[in-house]
């Protein structure tokens, strides 16, 4: 079975983190996994290398971006985005 | 004006991955130039190379340091330590907000650019490692040397090709010099050894495919290394009163520009350049012992450098021991300099003086005693270290016995 667009963000978030994926949890704030900002873009190089997506990130105005990266669930929704958007 | 001493030096080049082991092959005459390893490697005319061997960047490095470090910068931070242990200064207080580190590097962050070059227009890619800026960039060794070490004062990049160490170093020893600094971490890095980065060079026709042999007769060309030098430079007294180890003193630095041609070299400026190190270290020509040469096997430069020599120190050149070491370690360009500074304090504190290995025919041209293939023991005082760039920019730095 395929891992699921959850499993496999959060397998990179957690990678990032240098933890385990099982301690990585949905309502995790990036600050909470120690991800700063610079993480934070090494981790969404690594989410269009897996996803074969363009995330729309703007370092200088995250809350501009259209990704939302405030906790773990919100980026696994906007992945999810960005492939149903590429799928359409 | 304060005196400067060494107190520390650390390397890695083709030679050894430390000083002693650098020192023993120079004192033994052994040649790090060899078959290169790399990809595409069937594409370039020169094949050869002074590369750093049983080198494994994860052995020395976590994952997340390897993605922030280039080759250079890893060079960088590895001989700065050595230098830094050895030296025993402890960088904290208000000496930790007055010293630095000025590195000197020629193609900075080259082989990141390469690889990433490859990525984007070979690969057609349209994504590269969000680092890959922090990584090129020319500052970038100095800038982790300083962030490792917590070096709060002075730090920057200089980069004037073939003479950027030597540049550099000349910086950091006016800052000691003058007060404004009371330690400097000095040196150079450079790690060109990529394909882009050997391309580039071959275009110049100046490589030779077999071996570098520098002032003989029979001499074809230069031969590239890899590697860096990091040294302590720090102020006489505060070295004495903590009871250092000194190395040696840098007594004198002068810079001379040819302005006359982008690649072809000058007599008038090396030789300006070598008279004004001495003038600048109030010694004579004739109280020198020793100079490492720049000596890249070029056709120009080397008899461009030997009737400079013969301008500046006159009846003396011909008691004078002038030798090459890129022989050995290969041309490391931007960190040359520095490797080649260590051949001078091992000629000034153990009294060997390290060979021009290679050689088989004198040039008339080049008539000097270019301490041919074995090394030599001698009584060594003063030594001074040439390098003369590309782009007819010239450093060279005098060293004194401590």
């Amino acid at each position: 079975m395929t891992p699921s667009v959850k499993d496999r963000v959060i397998r990179i978030l957690a990678e990032q983190a240098v933890l385990q994926p099982g301690d990585v949890l949905a309502e995790h704030a990036l600050g909470d996994l120690g991800i700063d900002s610079m993480g934070l873009v090494e981790a969404i190089f690594a989410i269009e290398e897996e996803f074969d997506v363009e995330v729309p990130f703007n370092a200088n105005a995250p809350e501009d971006s259209g990704f939302d990266v405030s906790s773990v669930a919100s980026i696994v929704g906007a992945v999810e985005g960005l492939i149903a958007a590429r799928a359409a | 004006m304060k005196r400067v001493a060494i107190t520390g030096a650390g390397t890695i080049n083709a030679l050894g991955h430390s000083v002693g082991e650098t020192h023993a092959a120079m004192a033994q005459g052994r040649c790090g130039i060899g078959p290169l390893q790399m990809r595409d490697l069937d594409r370039l005319q020169a094949q050869i190379g002074a590369q750093v061997q049983g080198y494994r960047e994860e052995d020395h490095w976590s994952r997340q340091q390897i993605t922030l470090y280039d080759r250079f910068t890893q060079f960088a931070l590895i001989a700065a330590q050595q230098a830094l242990t050895q030296s025993g200064v402890v960088i904290e207080g208000e000496l930790a907000d007055r010293a630095g580190v000025i590195l000197g590097t020629s193609g900075g962050g080259l082989s990141t650019q390469d690889e990433n070059f490859r990525i984007v227009y070979e690969e057609g890619k349209n994504r590269v490692h969000p680092f890959v800026v922090p990584r090129l960039m020319a500052n970038a060794a100095a800038s982790h040397v300083s962030m490792t070490h917590g070096l709060r004062g002075p730090s920057y990049a200089v980069s004037t090709a073939c003479a950027s160490s030597n540049h550099a170093m000349g910086q950091a020893f006016q800052m000691v010099r003058t007060g404004a600094a009371p330690v400097m971490l000095t040196g150079g890095s450079e790690a060109m050894l990529c394909f882009g980065g050997l391309k580039a060079w071959e275009g110049l026709r100046v490589m030779s495919r077999d071996a570098c042999r520098p002032f003989c007769a029979t001499r074809n060309g230069m031969v590239q290394g890899e590697g860096a030098a990091v040294f302590v430079f720090e102020e006489w007294d505060h070295a004495q009163v903590r009871g250092a180890d000194i190395l040696a003193e840098v007594a004198g630095f002068a810079m001379t520009s040819d302005a006359s041609d982008i690649v072809m070299p000058s007599q008038d400026g090396a030789a300006r350049a070598m008279a004004g190190a001495l003038r600048d270290a109030g010694i004579a020509p004739e109280a020198v012992d020793y100079v490492n040469a720049h000596g890249t096997a070029t056709t120009a430069n080397d008899r461009t450098e030997s009737a400079a020599i013969a301008q500046v120190f006159t009846d003396h050149a011909a008691r004078l021991m002038v030798s090459s070491t890129k022989a050995m370690h290969g041309h490391i360009i931007g960190g040359t300099g520095a490797v080649e500074l260590l051949a001078c304090i091992m000629a000034l504190r153990d009294g060997v003086v390290a060979p021009t290995i290679g050689y088989q025919q004198p040039d008339p041209e080049c008539p000097l005693d270019v301490v041919p293939n074995d090394a030599r023991d001698a009584r060594v005082d003063v030594a001074l270290s040439n390098a003369f760039a590309f782009g007819g920019l010239n450093a060279v730095l005098a060293l004194r016995r401590a």
